[in-house]
């Protein structure tokens, strides 16, 4: 379901000399003292499907409603498509939105909702017939251009708004929550006709979630926000596989994180004592790092093997592996989630797919086991 | 205690699945009383519909067939002033009804103006009460939370003092040594003073003071309801604010337009107090005329007749407003 992404090589941001069509720039947003988005700077580039990731109070929603022009930057600047947005009144911007309570007009029909933005750019009557006939079949609602928003469900709500949002063809789409208000069968279903709508007509999407699963699925890259700052931006493997920090391994998904002290730092491996885990962590490539250094290791659940028998030591100096008690287990179906308690009283997070039906000889309750990883499975992390 | 006793009971009871006694019931007063209402056929629900209604008889209908029973008899020098509508006489009994009352409504212009010009007079000061009373409600309603308590406080604050107080208050304003032209004439804006008082215009002034609260609270709490977003969505698809005005917030409004021109125009039509006190005495309104019927003509029949034409006056208006308010509710 992800947006394929642009091929490797085609990456704007990967490309340094790529002109972004959004550009923030040290933009700070304060209401009163208290500082809703500080000294973000942001560049989104032609065609992305960029995603604000971030919970409540993140400052995700005011960074949209600035690119909006609904409110304006206490400092820095915003540029859309080259332009400074300073003072740029939210009628005159290249940009629509699409609200999370979608907005419609509870007096309009589904036509008159979606020929709003037409009808305000003085287009005749025909071509707006035809342009709104255009955009309900392209969210599928042929035949619904008479009812009242009252009459319709959430989810065709949700695609009227879209095409409302799409009618005057916005050189950028702001999507605030968009799937917030579905129940999770019609939320999947929506993300990916959203990503293929956006596909279609190769708008630019910026998307505010606070649903870490619908930002890993829809965007081209993710921006965690945490405490009105971007912790992260990066692609959504990025995002997950190489977090930045504690914060984003633990927001994204699940991790075991341990903390421990550098004793060897050598240009292609690192040795991390961790008294929090109970044995020593092998890391198989250089850290930017000093020796004594406080850090911390972070591990994916689903990178930890399990097994009965004390696996042969792989990395020197009996690092990467630890025994442990297997003290709960969830069973999900798809996969198993074993709650391994440490002998130092700490807790591991392992998780294995069941890729064979009903394993009878399956790890269960109360077992000894080993758990090993391998030497580039974890993060270390500074920050 | 007792609570678990009952919970002992209502699980002895799904175990054996024996329909629960009546005994069993809590025994509260109101509980006898049901029983006993419903054992003649009352519900609750019944009564409290009854309550209203019941007042609605005795201070609304009743009173009113009185005053439609004295409009179709013959005004006489009695007291009360009027003849019988049923009399009987040697054992047979005669009913007159006199349709003269309704029939010279209809002949005399002196109340055909009267009527016209309380309507011209409601109707004006009714649009006038809108233009300023919704500006003020939007402000209001778009105020910040501490500023809107505020303000509605001070909306409503005139209604502490006495109506004819403030209608006196008005006259010390608007005569010809009173403070507007007291104020004009020491900035040497006018020679003479103008006259204010005795004309149509301090009417107007009256009615629209006394009754812009009217207009007023029914606006307010219509816009306050307003979405912020949909004034956003408007603006993000090109509005500029008087555009997202007219094609939004006006259309969404319109409840609260027909409620507050209701409240304003119903009571204008037979406002006494302000045209006799600020308007001249050739000042036709119906309710004067009504006044003048029943306490300098004591033609009681004859104003009653007035006083139901007046009804029925109000009513038709009220039935058109109602059916656009339902149209616009509906359509929503």
């Amino acid at each position: 379901m992800a947006k394929k992404p642009i091929a490797a090589d085609t990456r704007p941001w990967r490309d340094p000399a790529a002109r972004p069509f959004v550009r923030i720039r040290h933009v700070t947003k304060k209401f009163g003292d208290i500082s809703a988005v500080h000294d973000v700077s942001l560049d989104i580039y032609q065609g992305e499907l960029f995603c604000l990731l971030g919970g409540s109070g993140s400052g995700k929603s005011t960074l949209l409603r600035m690119l909006a022009g609904f409110e304006e930057p206490t400092a820095g600047t915003i540029e859309i498509d080259g332009q400074d947005m300073a003072g740029v009144p939210p009628y005159h911007r290249p940009v629509n939105m699409m609200f999370q309570s979608y907005a419609l007009f509870p007096h309009m029909t589904v036509e008159q909702n979606v020929g709003y933005g037409l009808k305000r750019e003085n287009m005749p009557p025909r071509q707006i017939a035809e342009r709104v006939a255009e955009l309900l079949k392209l969210v599928k609602l042929e035949g619904y251009g008479q009812r009242k928003p009252n009459q319709l469900s959430g989810g065709q709500r949700q695609r009227v708004a879209l095409a409302r949002a799409l009618a005057k063809q916005p050189k950028l789409l702001l999507l605030d929550e968009p799937l917030g208000a579905l129940d999770k069968k019609l939320r999947e279903e929506t993300q990916f006709e959203l990503v293929k709508i956006q596909e279609t007509l190769g708008v630019t999407f910026v998307v505010v979630t606070h649903d870490q699963e619908e930002a890993m699925s829809l965007a081209t890259r993710i921006g965690v926000m945490n405490l009105g700052e971007i912790a992260m931006i990066g692609e959504p493997t990025e995002i997950y596989e190489f977090p930045n920090s504690r914060f984003v391994a633990n927001f994204i998904g699940s991790a075991n994180m341990f903390e421990g002290v550098v004793v060897e730092d050598e240009p292609d491996h690192v040795r991390i004592r961790s008294a929090d885990l109970g044995t020593d962590i092998y890391v198989g490539h250089g850290v930017d790092c000093a020796p004594d250094q406080i850090l911390w290791w972070a591990i994916r659940p689903e990178k930890i093997m399990l097994t009965r028998e004390r696996p042969a030591a792989a990395d020197p100096g009996d690092a990467n592996v630890i025994k442990g008690f297997v003290e709960d287990i969830a069973y999900l179906g798809d996969m198993t989630v074993y709650q391994v308690k440490l002998d130092n009283g700490k807790y591991m997070r392992v998780t294995k797919t069941n890729s064979r039906r009903g394993d009878p000889d399956a790890i269960s309750w109360d077992e000894t086991v080993w758990a090993s990883w391998s030497n580039s499975a974890g993060s270390v992390l500074v920050s | 205690m007792g609570e678990l006793e009952q919970l002992r009971r209502l699980g002895a009871g799904l175990v054996t699945a024996a329909p629960p006694l009546a005994a069993d019931l809590p025994r509260r007063p109101w509980t006898f009383i049901q029983r006993w209402l419903a054992a003649l056929g009352i519900s609750g629900r019944a009564l409290v519909i009854a309550a209203p209604a019941l007042w609605l008889t005795i201070f609304f209908l009743i009173p009113l067939a009185i005053v439609f029973q004295v409009s179709l008899s013959q005004s006489a020098i009695r007291i009360p002033p009027y003849d019988p509508l049923i009399t009987s006489d040697e054992g047979t009994v005669q009913m007159t009804l006199h349709l003269s009352n309704f029939i010279r409504l209809f002949e005399d212009p002196l109340y055909i103006n009267a009527y016209l010009n309380s309507l011209k007079i409601a109707a004006i000061s009714t649009i006038f009460a809108l233009l300023i009373g919704y500006p003020m409600a939007y402000f209001i309603a778009r105020s910040s939370d501490r500023w809107r308590n505020i303000l509605l406080m001070l909306v409503i604050l005139p209604f502490w003092s006495s109506f004819l107080l403030r209608v006196y208050a008005w006259i010390g304003m608007l005569k010809n040594e009173g403070i507007i032209n007291n104020v004009l004439q020491g900035l040497g804006l006018i020679g003479a003073p103008i006259q204010f008082l005795q004309t149509d215009f301090a009417v107007y002034i009256g009615i629209v003071y006394t009754y812009l609260p009217f207009m007023i609270l029914p606006l307010y709490t219509n816009l306050v309801k307003l979405d912020d977003s949909l004034l956003e969505a408007s603006a993000d698809l090109g509005s500029r604010p008087w555009q997202t005005f007219i094609s939004v917030t006006l259309p969404l409004s319109i409840p609260g337009i027909v409620a507050g021109s209701m409240l304003v125009f119903i009571p204008a039509i037979g406002e006494y107090v302000i045209p006799s006190l600020l308007g001249g005495s050739g000042f036709l309104m119906i309710g004067r005329v009504l006044f003048d019927e029943f306490f300098s003509n004591r033609d009681w029949p004859m104003a009653s007749a007035l006083a139901f034409a007046m009804l029925i006056v109000v009513v038709v208006p009220i039935m058109f407003l109602q059916n656009a308010q339902n149209a616009v509710v509906s359509r929503k």
